[in-house]
């Protein structure tokens, strides 16, 4: 099974998050650029899957040169081999653009099961794998907490409010998993080695025969108007529980209505 | 005047709280016409539609629809768009819904905006990002606007509209039954109001201990007839269900109370719970930084506040 996992980098959400005051996009210097945790989880889905069924894992990233770290950490986990899409000319793309273009480049690179984290941390869209699905023209197995692939056949558990649904297709597919559906494997010493030997192909917009005038932040479907650091929350009142802090609570709670 | 399409959220048959609140935001913008898509259509629920200024009520209930992932409702709105070119068209920022905004953006050529708090002249959207930190206007360039708008975020006002009735008919195309739903499985949930919708969410953290434990806190969310929420390091030490997990790998809520019980607010957790209007927090540890942003916060041991904050509030009914 010919596996893609598509992995992106993010800034760590530990730090000071920004956006760049020229083009409002996201500032991606200001803060430390790590592999977005659900994406971990959508690689080891995609080992897991090898492990069990045979094939090749390919790590998918679309992002500045500094994204290669976590093209790295994919493959220091165990993944084969890398597809590196960068060009500056896709800075800025929204949803719709970089699903364009990542739908591109997966049509280049051929696929039996595309595979990737339900959400990022940054952009917190949750949309790339249903726009990846419609645009490819392939089923659409989101939010995927279990995933069973017998020969053609895939089956995934699809959470949802109530519970989940159990939802069949045929390969190729577009997977996107949940937290909590695996335990992403630590990457080992040998694996970190060997991601160093393993091929990394970079693919700019002519080599994924990506329309120029569809992608980039001029491009794209929405822009940012403008933006402002949200105002500090007024500072509350705290107090120390001094035998009464149930009764001070509902006291405020009261105050505000609530009770 | 413009339609302005309303993707209607509905659970057994029963509209969600949320259409009401996209159904005020969508007045504002043009004429809102509900779409309902899926089984449990009545008559009350096109009245409740009604009521809150729906002027058309689209229905389209057939099973293709409902039995395959997504791509039929996506399918649904793209034709809808197609025969009334509305103005905008709304969603719920929930999970799924979103996926549909997705699909039906590139059926349609839009943009495509989501988690939405709230819309100005222009349909000029706001949003809240990096976990709160970063408030943005931002608007679609190209075709018809589709705005995913976060539960909570708009206070609901019922002003009737005709409520028209009109029936869709759609053939489900092929590719967009290629994932077929062959089994819903409903985990039990009691009765306590939905995590997203819920106007007062009680949440517990490490602090709780134990999963025997979090009976307190259920015990004090159906005081307040509030859902119940939990931090990542409560979910993750299999304390509460994964699901219940409010983060930033989790829900976001933006309920009119949030109550932080054990909680220590690292921004894992409040990226989940930061756009809540009221927030109330107990901890035993003064430098957690969930005080930071309570407004108001009792440093003790949840194990003796609660309680009492429960007989308390019961005291006080």
């Amino acid at each position: 099974m010919n596996i893609v996992v598509c992995v992106k980098q993010v800034p760590d959400t530990a730090t000071e998050r920004k956006l760049r005051s020229d083009d409002k996009t996201l500032d991606r210097d200001a803060a430390d650029g790590v592999i977005n945790e659900l994406c971990e989880y959508a690689v080891e889905e995609a080992l897991r899957l090898k492990e069990a069924h045979g094939g090749e894992v390919t790590v998918l990233t679309m992002g500045p040169d500094k994204a290669g770290d976590t093209i790295r950490k994919a493959l220091a986990m165990g993944a084969d081999k890398a597809v590196h899409l960068v060009d500056d000319a896709l800075h800025g793309s929204d949803a719709l653009a970089t699903s364009y273009a990542m739908a591109q480049a997966l049509k280049k690179v051929g696929f039996d099961l595309v595979v990737l984290g339900s959400e990022s941390t940054d952009a917190r869209t949750g949309v790339l794998a249903a726009m990846l699905a419609e645009r490819l023209g392939v089923p659409q197995l989101t939010f995927a907490n279990k995933v069973e692939v017998a020969g053609d056949a895939i089956t995934v558990q699809r959470v949802t409010d109530y519970g989940y649904d159990r939802v069949e297709a045929s390969l190729p597919a577009v997977v996107s998993v949940v937290e909590k559906i695996n335990e992403p494997r630590y990457p080992s010493f040998k694996g970190i080695m060997a991601a160093k030997k393993k091929p990394v192909q970079k693919f700019g917009l002519a080599d994924a025969e990506i329309d120029a005038s569809q992608v980039g932040l001029a491009n794209s479907w929405s822009e940012v108007a403008d933006f402002e650091a949200a105002p500090p929350r007024a500072a509350g009142t705290v107090v120390k529980d001094e035998g009464d802090g149930g009764v001070k609570v509902a006291d405020f709670l009261a105050s505000k209505k609530f009770v | 005047m413009s339609e302005i399409l309303v993707l209607v959220e509905h659970v057994e048959g029963q509209v969600k709280k949320v259409t009401l609140e996209l159904l005020t935001l969508a007045r504002g913008l043009g004429e809102p016409s509900a779409v309902w898509t899926g089984a449990g259509y009545s008559p009350e629920a096109r009245a409740r539609l009604a009521e809150h200024g729906a002027e058309k009520v689209y229905v389209a209930d057939s099973a293709d629809i409902a039995d395959h992932v997504v791509a039929p409702k996506a399918e649904l709105l793209a034709r809808l768009v197609a025969d009334t070119s509305p103005a905008a068209v709304l969603v719920a920022a929930t999970a799924e819904a979103k996926e549909i905004a997705a699909r039906l953006a590139i059926k349609i050529d839009s943009g495509v905006l989501t988690d939405v708090v709230g819309i100005q002249d222009g349909l000029l959207a706001e949003q809240s990002i990096f976990g709160g930190g970063v408030n943005v206007r931002s608007r679609v360039t190209k075709g018809t606007p589709i705005v995913a708008v976060r539960p909570n975020a708009t206070p609901v006002e019922a002003v009737a509209g005709a409520g028209a009735e009109e029936r869709v008919e759609i053939t489900v195309s092929d590719a967009a039954k290629a994932a077929r739903i062959v089994e819903r499985v409903k985990e039990e949930k009691g009765a306590r109001p939905e995590l997203t919708e819920a106007s007062v969410v009680v949440s517990g953290g490490r602090g709780v201990g134990s999963a025997e434990n979090f009976s307190i806190i259920e015990r004090l969310a159906d005081s307040l007839g509030a859902a119940v929420g939990a931090s990542r390091a409560a979910t993750d030490a299999g304390w509460y269900p994964h699901q219940f997990q409010v983060g930033q790998t989790g829900k976001t809520v933006s309920p009119q109370l949030y109550i932080a019980t054990g909680i220590s607010g690292a921004i894992q957790h409040r990226a989940g719970m930061q756009t809540a209007k009221t927030i109330v927090a107990i901890n035993k540890d003064p430098e957690a930084p969930i005080f930071e942003l309570a407004d108001f916060g009792v440093v003790g041991d949840l194990n003796q506040v609660v309680p009492q904050l429960i007989e308390e509030i019961a005291k006080r009914k």
